[in-house]
């Protein structure tokens, strides 16, 4: 690891008019690291992540990237050209929901593609072979890359999606309940391909959910949500197995054992 | 009383405040080639989808000097054509041709003229659906946006999906172009045979929206460059055979069911090209023989 972050938060508050989406978030995010933010329905979760990948305009605070060139920037004041050429090369998002991050009407392959011709790929035998290559490393058969997603099931969907977000090698993802959605069975194979693939590639992800398994599993460090507050961050086996607020040992104690 | 006092159409129907409305937005469009101007698209005398952007900006350029040709799918002589031309000749007593040497301004539904235009010459287009990475992204802010950035990744996508299911670009009409290596622009439907003709043309060419409320232009001498693959390169349509009345090679076909047996035969689908090489003792293998018909 070097010696600076990734990723800078500092004081990031959100407010929908009275209303607090969420209210002073600092931390770092590492190059390598998963930092898992869980919390109920409601407790600004989904608010903070789309805070952090620009897909909102935090109310203040401020958020800053280190770039490919080393240089920390921040992302409020780039210009919307460099932001979305960020968001489509160094920086993937995983939606909860595999129709809001793919094209459903149009194939695998063109969906994995996408991103290689927006950066100015314009070989199709390439763009073809790379697709192919990364259908095979989110499980999804070869042969499947001329069919569209909407004749995909849930957990291939969800593994078409992370696949188009992968395959500019970006460095940092974001993921909103990547898993939620998807029964018990596809979720530990989704969770197994997720973990494999964030060693191999080194990536950084900042992953939003309430399942706390999920945390377990993914993530090195977590942070604990509740009524747009963070009320507790540490390791993730440190907050799991010795929660210190009242709220995270609720949280850890709902967990059903079966 | 005198006919002359009876309340007559505005010169080429619009009033004056329309047309320089329009001419704004044209000049606007010409100084950024391939840019699409909004511009208040007047109600005019006859359905959306009839040409109603190309009648706007015809009626917005056209002076008492000018000579007009309009054409149908290359013909001067079917329905659209015919009613734009009289229109023209009644709101505006200009002189009309079919000929297109002769003609100062042609309006056009989805071709481009086999002869060569020339400088001073002006094409104006119908339009139906002026955007062309709509059928990709519904959201009007969103392609604004990816016009605005230059982000045309999702273009190749949709040629990528043609080779994907075709085994090559199968999109025929309304084939994207790049213009001056900025915007991507639809050249209307017209079909991919006549997108080299765009390029470097001497005639200024001006596109007309009238549903969708858009007027972009091509300026002369401007670069119009189909977009592809490296590995499958712009191609144009060819034909196996010339066409059946004239003989011509190298010029769009129109295809002709001549009877319930499976006869058919191709011919220009540019009326004027076709009678003109008729004209000039050029013979098809269909052609009407007149020695022989005596």
């Amino acid at each position: 690891m070097t010696d600076t972050p990734l990723l800078k938060v500092r004081d990031i508050s959100k407010f929908y008019g009275a209303r607090i989406g969420c209210q002073n978030v600092s931390f770092d995010l590492w190059p390598g690291e998963v930092l898992a933010i869980v919390g109920e329905s409601g407790s600004g979760k989904t608010t903070l992540l789309n805070c952090l990948a620009t897909r909102l305009m935090p109310t203040s605070g401020a958020v800053e990237y280190r770039m490919r060139d080393g240089q920390m920037r921040d992302l409020s004041r780039m210009s919307e050209a460099e932001r979305r050429f960020l968001m489509r090369t160094d920086w993937g998002f995983v939606h909860q929901n595999p129709a809001d991050g793919l094209r459903m009407a149009v194939s695998a392959g063109a969906n994995v593609g996408e991103r290689l011709m927006a950066v100015g790929e314009r070989h199709y035998g390439n763009i073809r072979e790379t697709a192919g290559s990364w259908l095979g490393r989110v499980e999804i058969s070869v042969d499947r890359i001329d069919d569209q997603p909407r004749d995909f099931s849930g957990g291939m969907r969800q593994r078409l999606q992370i696949a188009r977000n992968l395959v500019t090698s970006p460095r940092l993802i974001f993921m909103d309940e990547p898993t939620g959605g998807l029964d018990v069975s596809v979720q530990a194979r989704l969770l197994d391909l997720l973990r494999g693939l964030v060693q191999d590639l080194g990536l950084s992800a900042i992953i939003v959910t309430h399942d706390l398994a999920v945390a377990r599993l993914l993530s090195h460090r977590m942070m604990v949500m509740k009524d747009g507050l963070v009320i507790e961050q540490g390791l993730t086996d440190r907050v799991l197995d010795d929660p210190r607020e009242a709220y995270t040992q609720l949280l850890v104690s709902s967990i059903l054992q079966v | 009383m005198n006919t002359t006092d009876l309340a007559t159409y505005n010169f080429a129907y619009l009033d004056e405040q329309t047309k320089r409305m329009i001419r704004r937005a044209i000049l606007k469009a010409i100084a950024i080639p391939g840019y699409q101007v909004p511009f208040a698209s007047r109600e005019m005398p006859m359905p959306y989808g009839w040409g109603t952007g190309g009648v706007q900006v015809t009626a917005a350029i056209l002076g008492p000097d000018d000579v007009l040709k309009v054409i149908d799918q290359g013909a001067d002589d079917t329905t659209n054509a015919v009613s734009i031309r009289a229109f023209f000749q009644k709101v505006a007593n200009v002189a009309v041709t079919t000929k297109t040497r002769e003609a100062t301004i042609i309006q056009t539904r989805h071709r481009i003229p086999e002869e060569k235009l020339t400088a001073g010459q002006t094409l104006v287009y119908q339009v139906p659906i002026p955007e062309p990475l709509r059928f990709l992204e519904p959201r009007e802010t969103e392609t604004r946006k990816m016009h605005a950035l230059e982000e045309y990744g999702l273009m190749h996508v949709k040629l990528y999906e043609d080779i994907a299911k075709n085994g090559h670009i199968a999109t025929t009409y309304a084939y994207p172009v790049k213009v001056e290596g900025r915007y991507v622009m639809d050249p209307s439907p017209t079909p991919k045979f006549d997108n080299p003709k765009m390029h470097r043309s001497e005639a200024l060419q001006l596109f007309g929206a009238g549903r969708e409320k858009r007027i972009y232009a091509v300026p002369p001498y401007t670069d119009v460059v189909s977009l592809d693959f490296e590995d499958h390169p712009f191609e144009i349509q060819t034909f196996d055979k010339p066409c059946a009345l004239c003989g011509a090679k190298n010029v769009y076909l129109d295809e002709v069911v001549l009877d319930d047996r499976g006869g058919r035969m191709f011919v220009c689908s540019d009326t004027d090209h076709c009678e003109d090489r008729c004209a000039n003792g050029h013979r098809g293998h269909l052609a009407y023989n007149k020695e022989a018909a005596e």
